[in-house]
């Protein structure tokens, strides 16, 4: 058995920070207060102070600080995000987050002693990518985009010296990370270069009733009934009337789980989990780091025994987006 | 502590319904620039200034409405339409202040409304989670 995976939380604020490390994640991803990452929200993420602040909580810990700047540098002026490379390798972040390869040849020239991961906006899914990202630029790990069954992580995995991290929990999307333009079909925005798939100053949520309707730049995304579970207001999650039929014509919303699978990604080696969510909150990041690490050091202690405890399917089952999990693209048994 | 899921019962509304609104929005409003002077709410007020707020606790028939300026939170004569509404049942609203919910699984399991200008209502919902809770005496009720 090789070394239990790092387990990566998300923080979208100094709380979220504190709570992570408190429940037992073994590194934290945090983004600055601008475009350069991809969960560019109103009032999210840190600033120099509260990054501060956070990394040497992290580090009197022994935990670890990664700095997420993976959105592509745009237009005519790309020095805003040199300058977010520049402050994380200041402030003493544990590695940056980069899916820009002109940002990665920034970071690897001016700052040769950070360490560079992938991110999953990089969107490497073979092994020959995630190779030439070492060679070119010193990448020491790597995010898989949520496309690859265990077998084609196992698969990159020994045909590379780069770390691999992939996806344990989290809100999916249509699962081609990096590669998305469907939200600038609405508003002109999309989570490469604006760090925000569906920018709230576009987004509108309407009581009808008893209905609830969410409307991107007034075009309707979905409508829930009383009751019904609502979902995030992304093109990707509506449902749309398609030649007389109305229904979610692209995914429905729903939430990534891997805890069925986790003891053949600690057997392939996988060198990190991520979980999804600095947009979410405290209480979220309690529940879901608490319940992997439990479920992590059960999968360490006991491999060939392992089974999946039902109060931790039911905390993340409460957590999940759209209200039901899935192994994704995980599980194909067909291939 | 966990906050117990009840709903208050509708004669609980009825009453409260009827009360003054003064009393409870300048409970709220004085709460909150206490918080604001303190430095535990880390408000950037420009971003909130001019704005009109509404949350409305279902179950306890109480309409909270406030304002803010510059220089922090104001009471709102209530004529304005909210720029923002929050609405939800008591314990609900208890467990996302007290962060044992968060404020999207409430969202997404129907128990949590937000109308308005969306943006605003991001703002005040990242504006709750960076408060740390942990530099004040209120440490102990928080549930993360």
């Amino acid at each position: 058995m090789s070394t239990l995976p790092e387990l990566v939380c998300p923080a979208g604020s100094l709380p979220a920070l504190k709570t992570a490390i408190d429940h037992g994640a073994d590194a934290v991803y945090m983004g600055l207060k601008n475009e350069t990452n991809a969960r560019n929200f109103a009032g999210l993420n840190f600033d120099e102070k509260s990054a501060a602040a956070g990394i040497r909580y992290a580090h009197d810990k022994g935990r670890k600080v990664l700095m997420a700047i993976n959105t592509f540098a745009q237009g005519v002026d790309i020095s805003r995000w040199q300058r977010a490379v520049d402050q994380a390798a200041d402030l003493g972040v544990d590695a940056v987050i980069l899916a820009d390869i002109g940002l990665m040849d920034y970071a690897c020239r001016r700052h040769p002693r950070l360490r560079l991961h992938m991110s999953v906006q990089g969107s490497a899914t073979n092994y020959e990518a995630v190779n030439l990202a070492r060679e070119r630029f010193g990448v020491v790990r790597a995010v898989l985009p949520r496309v690859l069954t265990v077998d084609q992580v196992r698969h990159v995995i020994e045909h590379t010296d780069v770390e691999i991290e992939v996806f344990g929990f989290g809100s999916l999307c249509v699962m081609v990370e990096g590669r998305c333009l469907l939200s600038s079909y609405a508003t002109g925005e999309s989570p490469n270069t604006h760090g925000v798939c569906s920018p709230a100053k576009f987004v509108r949520w309407e009581q009808e009733g008893a209905a609830t309707a969410s409307r991107l730049n007034g075009i309707l995304i979905d409508r829930y009934g009383a009751g019904e579970a609502a979902g995030y207001p992304t093109l990707c999650k509506g449902r749309f009337d398609v030649e007389g039929d109305t229904y979610y014509a692209l995914e429905e919303p729903t939430s990534l789980n891997v805890l069925e699978v986790l003891p053949s990604l600690l057997e392939i080696g996988v060198a990190a989990i991520k979980v999804e969510g600095r947009q979410r909150s405290p209480a979220y990041v309690a529940q879901v780091t608490q319940t992997l690490r439990a479920a992590l050091d059960e999968a360490a202690r006991n491999p060939q025994r392992f089974s999946v405890k039902p109060a931790w399917q039911a905390a993340l089952a409460k957590v999940a987006e759209g209200q039901q999990q899935t192994l994704g693209a995980y599980s194909r048994p067909w291939k | 502590m966990r906050v117990p899921d009840l709903t208050l019962p509708p004669l609980f509304a009825s009453v409260v319904s009827r009360l003054p609104a003064t009393p409870p929005n300048l409970a709220l409003v004085t709460l909150l620039n206490q918080l604001l002077k303190r430095g535990v709410l880390p408000a950037d007020m420009s971003l909130l200034a001019g704005r009109h707020f509404a949350v409305d606790v279902l179950d306890a028939g109480l309409r909270l409405r406030f304002g803010a300026d510059d220089n922090g939170f104001v009471l709102d004569d209530g004529h304005a339409e909210p720029d923002l509404r929050f609405a939800a049942n008591a314990s609900d609203l208890a467990r996302m202040m007290l962060r044992e919910e968060d404020p999207d699984t409430l969202f997404f399991n129907r128990k949590l409304t937000i109308e308005g200008d969306t943006e605003l209502g991001l703002i005040v919902k990242n504006l709750l989670d960076s408060v740390d809770w942990s530099e004040t005496p209120l440490a102990r009720f928080m549930a993360a």
